[in-house]
């Protein structure tokens, strides 16, 4: 119900905006402070999922891994390296290998293959 | 019911994560109220997401990641209008770490490098001292529609929601340049914003324009969408709108513009976001020894958005086909559909032209003689005579895909 009213409001508003060319009279703008949400989530248990949790947790979420498709290890491997060298995540060379392993394992071609056939 | 909506999250949850053990379901805390998920139809991979309502300023969006926010325009609020509402405009940041709490008052917008006077501009001076205009563009990401990549490749994983159009009021900048007197011999303009790197080695994301570009008249610094001061998470209390060009360049929360005399020799400008420098910026998988070059211009789309793929459709009557289509860099031109798999195409009727680098409503009309499925397919030709190809644009990156859309219907 709620929602229904909030999209007749969006709608309307839509109509009432001021013509192209006509520049908007907001004179002023309101301080900000907002919280902007983070997420604990950590990746799925299993060989590897400490270094994968303390090594990439620092910059993004576990939902940007968990989101991406099924890749080849050599794919992997790249987004690793690309980490590593162009955005300075400071992981070791056995923690480096213990993501890819984990990566291949869990978002491996396989896995792709898989979700095929369940289709 | 608690209970009932407990589980159905969970086994919503385990699809989106293929299956993993209910043990470590339980480490996964997403916001309370995603719940509600939608499915991209993409093959081969995590195909379901959140819809998220947890973020400030926000309605109804695709979480496509957490942190740093990655938030989706939803697909049917393209249907509504030429407009994307503000609280559904997407979200795409690079770095997690920008402020939540901006004072209007203390913020500064400084201006340096080759310039006669560096300047330090209040959000006043910027409202009140300067003239400004509006103008109507689309803010896409180079990645928008990534997730269709036939192969799959690796970034945001984004459907076709990375997107968004609205009227925008600021102040050219252009005025702001002859204001601090830009000095000769300068070749580029540097901008940043308020986000920093998590990391302190880590590139801080900047993005350059030629001087011509930046002084071209149309190149906006920002300070409100659709009639109201910018969403935090769409780059309060100022962002570049660079119309015509890949979200990339708008760069949000600006705080700083830097006049170079050299060539700007910065990661994201010299090596993040480039393409093949080929016809479509189209290459095999597997090909190399090609040029890579930036993500620069938009290229002509088109959208049905009053049907999707696998509805149903009347047979014998005549059904309406409504949508958007942008030019890219230019405007739109016309739009045409095809009910055939793209073997003949019909003129739609566009609607009113809101803006060059905007988008444009179409509608027309069509029958389906035959009971079975069919092929709907929407192209779009730009005021430049450029239209959408057929064949499917491909790059190792994923950026400005821009092939005809496919919408398979049943006619019954």
């Amino acid at each position: 119900m709620l929602r229904t009213v909030l999209t007749t409001v969006a709608v309307l508003g839509l109509v009432l905006l001021p013509h192209p060319g006509q520049a908007t009279a907001i004179t002023t703008l309101k301080s900000l402070k907002l919280d902007v949400p983070a997420s604990d989530a950590m990746f799925p248990g299993g060989p590897g999922s400490d270094a994968i949790n303390n090594n990439c947790l620092a910059c993004h979420s576990a939902d940007h891994v968990l989101n991406q498709p099924s890749l080849s290890r050599e794919a992997w491997q790249e987004v690793v390296n690309k980490m590593i060298t162009a955005y300075k995540a400071p992981v070791s060379p056995d923690d480096a290998k213990a993501i890819v392993d984990y990566l291949a394992r869990t978002k491996g071609p396989d896995k792709a293959s898989n979700a095929r056939a369940q289709q | 019911m608690q209970d009932h909506e407990l589980q159905r999250a969970r086994l919503t949850r385990r699809r989106v994560l293929g299956g993993m053990g209910i043990a470590s379901l339980a480490l996964m805390s997403p916001p309370a109220s995603a719940q509600e998920t939608v499915d991209l139809h993409v093959p081969g991979g995590p195909s379901t997401r959140m819809i998220t309502t947890s973020y400030p300023q926000k309605g109804r969006m695709i979480l496509q990641r957490s942190s740093p926010p990655w938030l989706e325009t939803p697909f049917e609020v393209f249907d509504k209008g030429v407009f994307t509402p503000n609280d559904q405009h997407y979200v795409s940041w690079h770095w997690a770490t920008f402020p939540g709490d901006i004072d209007v008052d203390s913020f500064r917008l400084t201006v340096r490098g080759q310039v006669n006077q560096t300047l330090s501009l209040s959000l006043k001076d910027i409202l009140q001292s300067l003239p400004r205009f509006d103008i109507a563009a689309v803010n896409q990401c180079a990645g928008n529609s990534r997730i269709y990549a036939v192969p799959r490749v690796a970034g945001a994983q984004w459907a076709d929601g990375s997107m968004s159009n609205a009227i925008w009021t600021g102040v050219r900048l252009k005025d702001v340049l002859d204001r601090a007197g830009v000095k000769p011999g300068a070749i580029q303009v540097r901008f940043g914003g308020l986000d920093e790197p998590v990391m302190p080695d880590a590139p801080k994301f900047l993005k350059s324009l030629t001087i011509d570009h930046a002084r071209d008249g149309e190149v906006m610094i920002a300070f409100a969408m659709n009639g109201e001061q910018l969403p935090l998470l769409n780059g309060f209390p100022l962002r570049l709108v660079v119309p015509g060009w890949c979200g990339v360049y708008w760069v949000k929360m600006l705080n700083d513009i830097e006049v170079l005399d050299q060539s700007d020799t910065n990661y994201w400008t010299t090596t993040g976001y480039r393409v093949p420098d080929t016809p479509h910026n189209t290459v095999k998988p597997g090909e190399t020894g090609f040029k890579l070059v930036p993500v620069t211009r938009n290229a002509p789309r088109s959208f049905i958005t009053n049907i999707r793929d696998g509805d149903g459709v009347p047979v014998g009557t005549p059904a309406s086909a409504r949508g958007i289509a942008f030019g890219g860099d230019c405007g739109v031109a016309r739009v045409d559909l095809s009910i055939d798999g793209g073997q003949s195409w019909q003129p739609t009727e566009l609607g009113a032209n809101q803006g060059t680098y905007g988008f444009r409503q179409w509608q027309t009309q069509f029958t389906l003689s035959a009971r079975g499925p069919h092929t709907l397919m929407v192209r779009c030709t730009n005021t430049k005579n450029e239209a959408q190809p057929g064949f499917r644009v491909w790059n190792p990156a994923g950026y400005l895909f821009n092939t005809i859309e496919t919408t398979h219907v049943v006619a019954a």
